[in-house]
């Protein structure tokens, strides 16, 4: 008897405590595929707005990367989706916004800190609305090692020539292996193969646009030439690197075995606590020597509302947070390597950072090619590119028929290219 | 006492079927039903429309569905054939081994062949990738050890060997599950009828092929439809080895992960819903005609003993 009214005691303060607490703050629970993150939100970001804006709590729910689209359009379907939506880039949040799904954000205060191409990834196609508040974007490049370069004798190569004498040069001492990437999961051979080089190719935001419009085909020059590029990468990846993961390359190369990353600037975190080696950042080479640089500085994150939030007040209170100067600084200082969006001045610590941010003023930026618009239809765009550009490094397939195949799938379902 | 309850209705069987019939209803049926229903509407504009059978004719018509659907079912009939030539030929031969009377630390060897079936796809997924894994490996390096490294390839990532690896994969996964069954098979068979045969002289080998092995029919059919059901139902192995695109070039794309990937959608393709329902109602025919040809055709041919 005794246990039993002690029993019932702790129950009752149990729901008494919880049932106190949720009367006074509000929670708001964030959707994201930035697992890696985690730690971050709750040690650094969560704190710090907590301190400021008592009353409401914040909870960071990540998933897996993966399968982040498809768990998060079963979850709004079904009404269990968090209060804030991390928002991939255009039509997947686009799709969101125009289901009901995502709130429209225009009217936010924290929006006019950002440019319209920084809101370019979440807006409709006419630009009238924007739906999620833009946190980063991320640069392609290389990362090398520097002591590895050193020792060879090497500098960073400018042109496309000097890029390849560098890999010669790897190759034939054979302490390294010349470059770390695989084909097995595709999307690096896409995104930091196609789409790093590309741009230089295909004039940045020039040739993306005319792609868009329909007056340059994927058959172009301009459009296959990466491609050409790519096919002669297979020399000088590690052996069978068809069936290399995104992780080997990762682990080949902060391990020191490998002298080259093709990389996305969000390894820069990871490589900083992995690699116990001095590393160095290079733009992809320009075709010619003095050729204009393109970089792709790509829209890749950005924060928006469940338009089915039963605390929309709080929610948009931490929107404008995410717009402020002070977020922008922290989440650019905490995670180096994503670079905020915001038109605030921002100081970084970071060296590798500030090398691939130095690269805005030299360069011009464009994103990558097969997001906007393009990957609208079936076949898709992007994942066809995945596996062209993975088949063109396995030299299972020529850069011609890729570009021509992609381009017949294009001008199937997309009308200007028809 | 005088009155007979057996003509009264037998409220019993209602209320003790009920839960099994809810549930199963809830779980099962309805959405199955609801899944084949989905197939035949289409989504424009967010609203729904009723299309009838456009689906399928989009999905048999279009060079572009049909060759990725005829690419996934034949990859799945190769990965069937896999499991048909190699799983049960060598379930059956552990289980004639296992049960052989003399055998020591039978119990050991059983057990040990079963456990990989109970580990989750994930592990096994990633344990044989890096088991096979070119750079981190053990298996370049014990090839090297008997001086075989030239055999070496990076099988899941060569068109021509990924798949025949994974069905292999899965083939060491779930051998445990024909051995089992055939085991139990065997162990049934009475003593008496096989000293029957000893006395006619079928002794050793031949009194497997003669006595043995026409007795555990019935259960090498049952273990080739649960095979196929397995088989066509795949999906895991394939998505954790080599993910949703099914590399390379979908080499090892099964209809499975064809299904996930237009239901679901992957990357900045979105999902379709209703595709995805028309593959999942062809699959399932696929599956229905299978087990349909197993039971009318085969099933019924099977000579029963009863002992």
């Amino acid at each position: 008897m005794k246990k039993h009214t002690l029993g019932s005691a702790l129950l009752a303060s149990t729901f008494l405590s919880a049932g106190l607490a949720s009367a006074q703050d509000v929670t708001l629970t964030i959707e994201s595929w930035r697992n890696d993150d985690l730690l971050i939100w709750q040690d650094q970001i969560i704190p710090a707005f907590e301190a400021a804006h008592p009353g409401i709590k914040l909870q960071f729910t990540p998933s897996a990367p993966a399968e982040y689209n498809a768990v998060l359009n079963s979850k709004l379907d079904a009404g269990s989706a968090g209060d804030l939506i991390t928002c991939r880039p255009f039509d997947a949040s686009l799709a969101l916004y125009e289901a009901g799904q995502l709130a429209d954000l225009s009217d936010l205060d924290g929006m006019s800190n950002f440019s319209d191409v920084a809101k370019s990834g979440w807006s409709t196609d006419d630009g009238s609305a924007t739906f999620c508040v833009p946190m980063a974007s991320v640069i392609h490049g290389f990362i090398y090692n520097a002591e590895a370069f050193e020792e060879l004798g090497i500098e960073e190569p400018k042109t496309v020539d000097e890029f390849f004498s560098v890999l010669n040069t790897i190759k034939e001492d054979g302490t390294y292996i010349p470059m770390a990437m695989g084909t097995n999961d595709q999307w690096e051979a896409a995104t930091m193969g196609y789409n790093n080089i590309g741009p230089n190719y295909w004039k940045g935001e020039e040739g993306r646009l005319a792609l868009i419009s329909g007056e340059q085909k994927l058959t172009d020059e301009a459009w296959v030439a990466p491609y050409e590029q790519l096919a002669r990468w297979a020399d000088y990846l590690g052996d069978g690197f068809e069936a290399q993961t995104y992780p080997d390359s990762q682990n080949l190369f902060t391990l020191g075995r490998a002298a080259i990353y093709p990389a996305g600037s969000w390894e820069i975190a990871g490589f900083n606590t992995q690699a116990d080696f001095e590393m160095g950042a290079f733009p992809p080479p320009v075709p010619n020597e003095g050729d204009e640089c393109y970089i792709s500085d790509h829209t890749d994150i950005a924060l928006g509302m469940n338009a089915a939030t039963e605390n929309p007040e709080a929610a948009k209170t931490f929107l404008n947070w995410v717009g402020s100067p002070e977020f922008a600084e922290m989440y650019s200082n905490a995670l180096p390597g994503f670079f905020s969006l915001s038109s605030h001045e921002i100081s970084l610590e970071d060296p590798l950072a500030q090398e691939f941010v130095s690269w805005r003023s030299e360069c011009n930026s464009t994103i990558r090619s097969t997001y906007q618009i393009l990957s609208r239809g079936t076949p898709n765009l992007e994942n066809d590119t995945w596996n062209a550009s993975a088949q063109v490094i396995r030299g299972a397939e020529s850069p011609a028929d890729a570009g021509a195949r992609l381009q017949e799938g294009l001008a199937s379902w997309y009308e200007p290219q028809q | 006492m005088a009155e007979q309850t057996g003509k009264k209705f037998n409220w019993h069987i209602v209320v003790f079927l009920a839960p099994a019939v809810l549930v199963y209803t809830a779980v099962m049926i309805f959405p199955l039903f609801n899944t084949l229903r989905l197939a035949l509407y289409t989504e424009t504009e967010n609203i729904r429309q009723f299309v009838g059978l456009d689906n399928f004719r989009t999905l048999f018509g279009d060079p572009r569905w049909s060759e990725s659907f005829w690419n996934a079912l034949a990859n799945n009939f190769w990965f069937f054939f896999i499991h048909m030539l190699v799983q049960n030929p060598i379930g059956i031969l552990l289980a004639a081994i296992l049960s052989h009377p003399r055998l020591r630390f039978a119990g050991f060897y059983r057990t040990a062949i079963f456990i990989p079936t109970i580990l989750s796809f994930v592990i096994v997924g990633f344990a044989w990738k890096l088991i096979l894994s070119p750079i981190w490996g053990i298996a370049p390096s014990l090839l090297d050890a008997v001086g075989l490294k030239s055999l070496f390839a990076p099988w899941l990532g060569r068109e021509e060997y990924a798949l025949t690896t994974l069905a292999l994969i899965s083939v060491w996964q779930f051998v445990g599950i024909p051995m089992m069954l055939i085991y139990a098979a065997l162990l049934s068979i009475p003593e008496e009828m096989l000293e029957a045969g000893e006395i006619d002289g079928i002794t050793g080998a031949s009194a497997f092929w003669k006595i043995k092995l026409p007795l555990i029919l019935p259960s090498i059919g049952i273990i080739s439809i649960l095979t196929f059901v397995g088989n066509f139902n795949a999906f895991d192995l394939i998505y954790a080895a080599q993910g949703a695109l099914a590399g390379p070039d979908f080499a090892t794309d099964i209809l499975g992960t064809y299904l996930y990937r237009t239901f679901f959608g992957f990357q900045l393709q979105l999902g379709d819903p209703h595709m995805g329902s028309t593959i999942a109602t062809a699959m399932f025919a696929i599956i229905l005609i299978g087990v349909c040809i197993y039971l009318f055709g085969i099933q019924t041919r099977l000579r029963r003993y009863q002992f």
